[in-house]
């Protein structure tokens, strides 16, 4: 185990420094790759120009529920978001190399190509978090200063389970493109905003049935105190690390199988 | 290598009829070629259209408080957002990168030797890209925004025929910048902080994430005018919502052509620069 992860960190820090050796790129890609999140910043102080409130909530209780996505996402997405090449990797039958190899073959992947570029975007989405929750009045209790900080961890161990569940779908389907996204970045995006804006079905399937409503909105709602419009418990808000851990499992479950059945596309 | 340059006179094409025939062979390679492309654009689809809920439901919280929003009631809302989603494939906003590629491994300089304009030669092939995208990638996305929710249809015949315009001159003014961020490669060996910055400015002055015209007037105005932002995006989608009377919405097709005919020339432009350039850098 010691040994084992003595060679991870080897693997990393040989791809920091691999990173680190062009220097002006590097710089670029982690200004600009910090820059591109702010446009749904952007979009959510825009659309609040418009209307006073969305699905019953203000501006500075929604930023809450942004930060905590925001926040989650980006350190699920520096940690593990490389897995999105895992199709490249299928496709040109790299990852055969990794199975003979005697480690585990998800860490191999992700010490492989670790996006030190994203480190940027997880401060960017830390400072909006802060800045969110010192706008939104918060009485801070012992309990609201635990779940401030698990929130966006667990949330980002949800957001790591769906992007390994959908990395994994390459393996069946080599051309499945940009499918993964519409979980990934499409998780990000309906975590944002409050779950009391989406309809119907839509709202059972997503927030409750995939469980992202209890990325941000419900660890939101608690720390806020506010209650859920749409009648659920207090003690939902407690529920993330729970939820989280659920999604790893399922999303490790998937990826077993789909390492099982991994057939090389013999190029 | 002998004395093949840049500057090597072009085949001489004798009439017209010729050179639209030659337009529509490119153009229809294209359109195969992303015929080819059945599982990805089926991938595509469904991510657009998981978008295109996210979006949707956000605007209509709007809607629900305030019933028209910038001009805008909920069902045009509606339907901006999943005509946004259907065009983000056929002007194709992100993901290309045929030039760029050429430009790294030196393909490139076989373009020079072919009988038509270089700038020519991409846009004919992006024109049947787009009619491809047209039939697969906007259709999809709308019908599931009409099926699903209570989006607004066009009630003017006219509006028909100048969304089609529309659509032909954001697919152009949008190539005109993609090939421009593409020929930056020409210059610099790593061109991905200009592809960046593309990402960031096209997504959101293009209006995927919110229309324009819910920014205060003068910058919406600024932006329209300004930038070939919604002249790629917005604008099909803004005619086919009709959002305004028919006079406006020709003065809209009418700023599209103002940026189709500027990015197109400046693409032609920046060709020649970088033409003369790959000569002095001896191919």
């Amino acid at each position: 185990m010691g040994e084992s992860l003595r060679i991870y960190a080897k693997l990393v820090g040989a791809q920091g420094r691999a990173q680190a050796s062009y220097r002006t790129s590097f710089w670029l890609d982690l200004i600009g790759s910090s820059i591109i999140v702010g446009a749904d910043l952007i979009a959510v102080l825009v659309i609040f120009s418009r209307v006073p409130a969305l699905g019953g909530f203000s501006i500075s209780q929604t930023l809450v529920f942004f930060g905590i996505a925001l926040t989650a996402f980006s350190i699920a997405d520096l940690v593990v978001g490389n897995i999105e090449r895992m199709r490249n990797y299928v496709r040109m039958g790299t990852l055969d190399a990794m199975l003979i190899r005697p480690l585990g073959v998800l860490p191999q992947l992700l010490a492989n190509d670790v996006g030190f570029r994203r480190a940027g975007r997880v401060v960017y989405a830390g400072a909006v978090y802060v800045v969110a929750l010192s706008y939104a009045d918060i009485d801070w209790t012992p309990g609201r200063v635990v779940l401030v900080v698990s929130a966006p961890l667990f949330g980002a161990v949800f957001f790591a389970a769906f992007f390994v569940a959908t990395a994994t779908v390459a393996i069946w389907w080599v051309e499945s493109g940009e499918l993964a996204n519409a979980l990934t970045y499409g998780g990000r995006d309906l975590t944002s905003y409050p779950i009391s804006i989406y309809g119907g079905w839509f709202r059972r399937m997503f927030a409750f049935g995939l469980g992202f409503a209890f990325v941000a909105y419900y660890p939101g709602l608690a720390l806020l105190g506010d209650p859920d419009p749409l009648g659920g418990p207090a003690w939902l808000g407690w529920a993330s690390p729970l939820v989280g851990i659920a999604a790893s499992g399922v999303a490790a479950l998937i990826w077993r199988t789909g390492v099982r059945h991994y057939r090389s596309t013999g190029s | 290598m002998g004395l093949v340059t840049a500057t090597t006179d072009r085949v001489t094409i004798r009439n017209f009829a010729e050179f639209a025939s030659l337009i529509g062979a490119i153009a229809a390679s294209g359109f195969r070629r992303f015929w080819t492309y059945r599982q990805a654009t089926v991938a595509a689809l469904a991510t657009n259209t998981m978008f295109g809920f996210l979006r949707t439901y956000v605007m209509l919280a709007m809607a629900a408080l305030t019933p028209v929003v910038a001009g805008y009631t909920g069902p045009q809302l509606a339907a901006y957002v999943w005509t946004g989603q259907g065009l983000l494939g056929v002007v194709m906003l992100w993901g290309y990168a045929d030039l760029a590629d050429r430009i790294r491994s030196g393909d490139v300089v076989t373009d020079l030797l072919r009988p038509i304009h270089p700038v020519l030669n991409y846009l004919a092939v992006d024109l049947g890209r787009a009619a491809h995208g047209m039939i697969f990638r906007f259709l999809p996305p709308v019908a599931v925004g009409v099926i699903v929710f209570d989006m607004y249809l066009p009630q003017d015949l006219s509006t028909y025929p100048l969304f089609a315009i529309s659509v032909l001159l954001a697919v152009i003014v949008c190539f005109a910048c993609r090939y421009l961020v593409n020929a930056s490669a020409f210059w610099l060996l790593d061109h991905r902080g200009v592809v960046m910055v593309w990402l960031f400015v096209s997504g959101l002055f293009g209006g995927l994430y919110f229309p324009i015209r819910f920014l205060p007037q003068w910058a919406a105005l600024l932006i329209w005018l300004g930038t070939p932002g919604p002249s790629m995006l917005q604008a099909p989608m803004d005619i086919f919502v009709e959002r305004d009377p028919f006079r406006v919405q020709l003065a809209i097709v009418g700023v599209q052509v103002f940026w189709a005919v500027l990015m197109l020339w400046a693409c032609h432009v920046v060709q020649r620069r970088a033409e003369r350039k790959m000569v002095i850098q001896g191919g």
